[in-house]
């Protein structure tokens, strides 16, 4: 993502073209190790897409019909419906709720430090952990959360988030929100600070409100960075997976799973290495896809 | 935070600074983001009091805010249960990969930063791909090769692929560090007659010292976190990572649910995390803006 070149462009000729050659070797070890576990298995999940290749070891060449399969599987289709609607949830409300707190601590002031370490200390935790975290809260009988509920006087009787479509997904949201949003809120607010104070005080002097300044000045400043967040949230977010094989663990009636879920289940539940691949080229495709329209509307409303 | 909460309203007199939302009040302020802040925090420091809470109190309806009676229960039988070597599994899968990632960004880095070789484009190339393409796609067929690599089951297996996670990043993140630093330098070490790699060792690592420690902090968070790779590319429980030993805990492998020691499991998987983040964490907003600045 960061891809601009460095400023380090320096050519040298003679006694020293000996020890630019020096850098093929430093680089190397980093690029086989690259080749060998990325770029060789990219490679091979294409060649596997073809076959009936089954994880116990049987292959037979089968040509395109995994793909035909994967056109008509129900489930697929769904799953990538599924996997879709969490991510516009996601990034929305990563958006906003990110949006919200750069806002709240992007100035110094007494305490926002510790602020901003409390936002984002649940990003370092891993997925896994956050789940086990979240098992345990809602757990009809001993959480804290349906306790609380029902001492309010919300709900009474059983609590049991996971049996429902949409209380499913709207933990999870809540989940991947309060995990996440620390690392949203970070990058909106060093994109803001990036903004130079001149345009704020020549806005204030010609007399511009807050709320003025924000749509004015903030927001298409911020474009490069909100279209980082976005790339980021988007993939992020079709890569979903802990927290589903976790929490919903697909339910309820396979309601809630998402695409990686659906690769994973295939290659090492019913042992379809072939039909799995091709579900990942699937995937890689409708990333590609994805990020280059993001990348190109950055790009042309920059130049706009 | 109730100290944050009671600022006197006349301190944060609405002052011209340009950006503040100025109509609000300070206590306001102080009062409804310190209440986020609470639930940002709260559950996690509730887990890790919890935890010294009994088996049974841990267990119980309703549940109780603090422990009645410390105890060290929920260890004891996390450590009878052979979760130890998970915990150790975790810890030197993760130490092998900062090790690995950290080493192979600096010398790549260095190589892309201060070097003009053959190919040298497409090899930065091969590096990026990794950010294009999802690691999640490509499951099936990396099991495949470490299968044939009898890399399965194995720690070091392991190590090889959280390297490649962290590589890119650290890659990036090690050649501009790399590029920031004078020319000057380097060739005054050239003509002292430092060789190489005692160039790259004694002169430049020291300079680059925080691009290092920001690269070996993502390759930590990378290898102690990550669940899928570590749940298809290991199969029996002693080469379990510790999220994955949870998992077929959650699942009751072992009978009922016990849930001292899941939540106890979850304790360790965060608690060096948070250690670690809230000593480093200026490594790792670094981290964080350089790539945002630069996007």
């Amino acid at each position: 993502m960061a891809l601009s070149v460095s400023a380090g462009t320096r050519r040298r000729r003679g006694p020293q073209a000996r020890r630019q050659r020096l850098g093929l070797l430093f680089v190397l070890p980093a690029v086989l190790l690259v080749l060998g576990i990325f770029v060789l298995p990219v490679i091979v999940t294409g060649v596997m897409s073809f076959y009936d290749w089954s994880l116990l070891g049987d292959r037979t060449f089968v040509g395109l019909s995994n793909y035909e399969r994967l056109a008509g599987d129900v489930q697929f289709w769904q799953s990538l419906g599924f996997t879709t609607l969490y991510t516009v949830i996601v990034t929305a409300a990563l958006l906003v709720v990110g949006f919200a707190l750069a806002l709240a601590v992007r100035n110094r002031r007494r305490g926002v430090g510790l602020l901003r370490t409390a936002y984002v200390m649940p990003v370092v935790i891993g997925f896994a952990t956050a789940s086990y975290l979240t098992l345990w809260l809602l757990d009809d009988r001993i959480g804290i959360v349906p306790d609380l509920l029902r001492r309010v006087g919300l709900v009474d009787g059983n609590v049991s988030v996971f049996s429902d479509f949409s209380s499913a997904l709207t933990v999870v949201v809540v989940l991947v929100v309060w995990k996440t949003v620390g690392l949203t809120m970070l990058l909106l607010m060093s994109g803001m600070q990036a903004i130079s104070k001149d345009f704020y005080e020549a806005a204030q002097v010609d007399g511009a409100r807050p709320a003025r300044m924000f749509r004015s000045i903030t927001l298409p400043l911020l474009r490069p960075t909100i279209g980082l967040v976005l790339i980021l949230t988007v993939i992020g977010s079709y890569l979903a997976f802990d927290q589903f094989f976790i929490l919903t663990q697909g339910g309820p009636d396979n309601r809630t799973i998402p695409v990686v879920y659906l690769i994973y289940r295939a290659g090492f539940i019913d042992f379809n290495l072939g039909y799995s691949a091709a579900m990942s080229i699937g995937l890689m495709v409708i990333l590609l896809i994805l990020t280059s329209i993001q990348l190109l509307i950055v790009r042309t409303r920059e130049d706009s | 935070m109730t100290a944050l909460a009671t600022t006197p309203r006349e301190q944060v007199r609405p002052r011209r600074r340009p950006g503040r939302p100025q109509w609000l009040p300070a206590t306001a302020f102080y009062t409804v983001c310190g209440l986020l802040a609470l639930l940002f925090v709260a559950p996690l420091a509730w887990l890790v009091v919890s935890s010294f809470k009994t088996g049974a109190e841990f267990a119980q309806t309703p549940p109780t805010l603090l422990p009645t009676e410390p105890s060290l229960e929920n260890y004891q039988r996390l450590l009878d249960a052979g979760l130890g070597r998970n915990v150790l599994n975790s810890a030197l899968v993760t130490a092998g990969t900062v090790v690995a990632a950290t080493a192979l960004a600096v010398l790549a880095g260095y190589g892309f930063a201060r070097f003009r070789f053959r190919f040298q484009g497409l090899l930065f190339l091969v590096v990026l791909s990794t950010l294009m393409i999802p690691f999640q796609s490509i499951v099936p067929s990396l099991y495949v090769i470490l299968d044939d690599l009898n890399l399965t089951n194995s720690l070091l297996g392991l190590v090889l692929v959280y390297t490649v996670f962290a590589l890119p990043f650290g890659i990036f993140t090690m050649r501009a560090a790399f590029a920031a630093v004078p020319a000057a330098v380097e060739e005054a070490a050239i003509v002292d007659g430092a060789g190489s790699l005692s160039l790259l060792w004694r002169v430049l690592v020291p300079i680059v010292a925080p691009g290092v420690a920001t690269v070996a902090l993502y390759s930590f968070f990378t290898a102690w976190n990550e669940f899928l790779a570590a749940l298809i590319f290991t199969t029996r429980q002693e080469q379990y990572t510790l999220p994955v030993v949870l998992a077929n805990l959650q699942t009751g492998a072992g009978g009922t649910l016990n849930w001292g020691v899941l939540e106890t499991g979850a304790v360790f998987a965060a608690v060096p995390c948070i250690a670690i983040f809230l000593i480093l964490q200026r490594y790792y907003v670094a981290g964080l803006t350089g790539g945002a600045v630069k996007g």
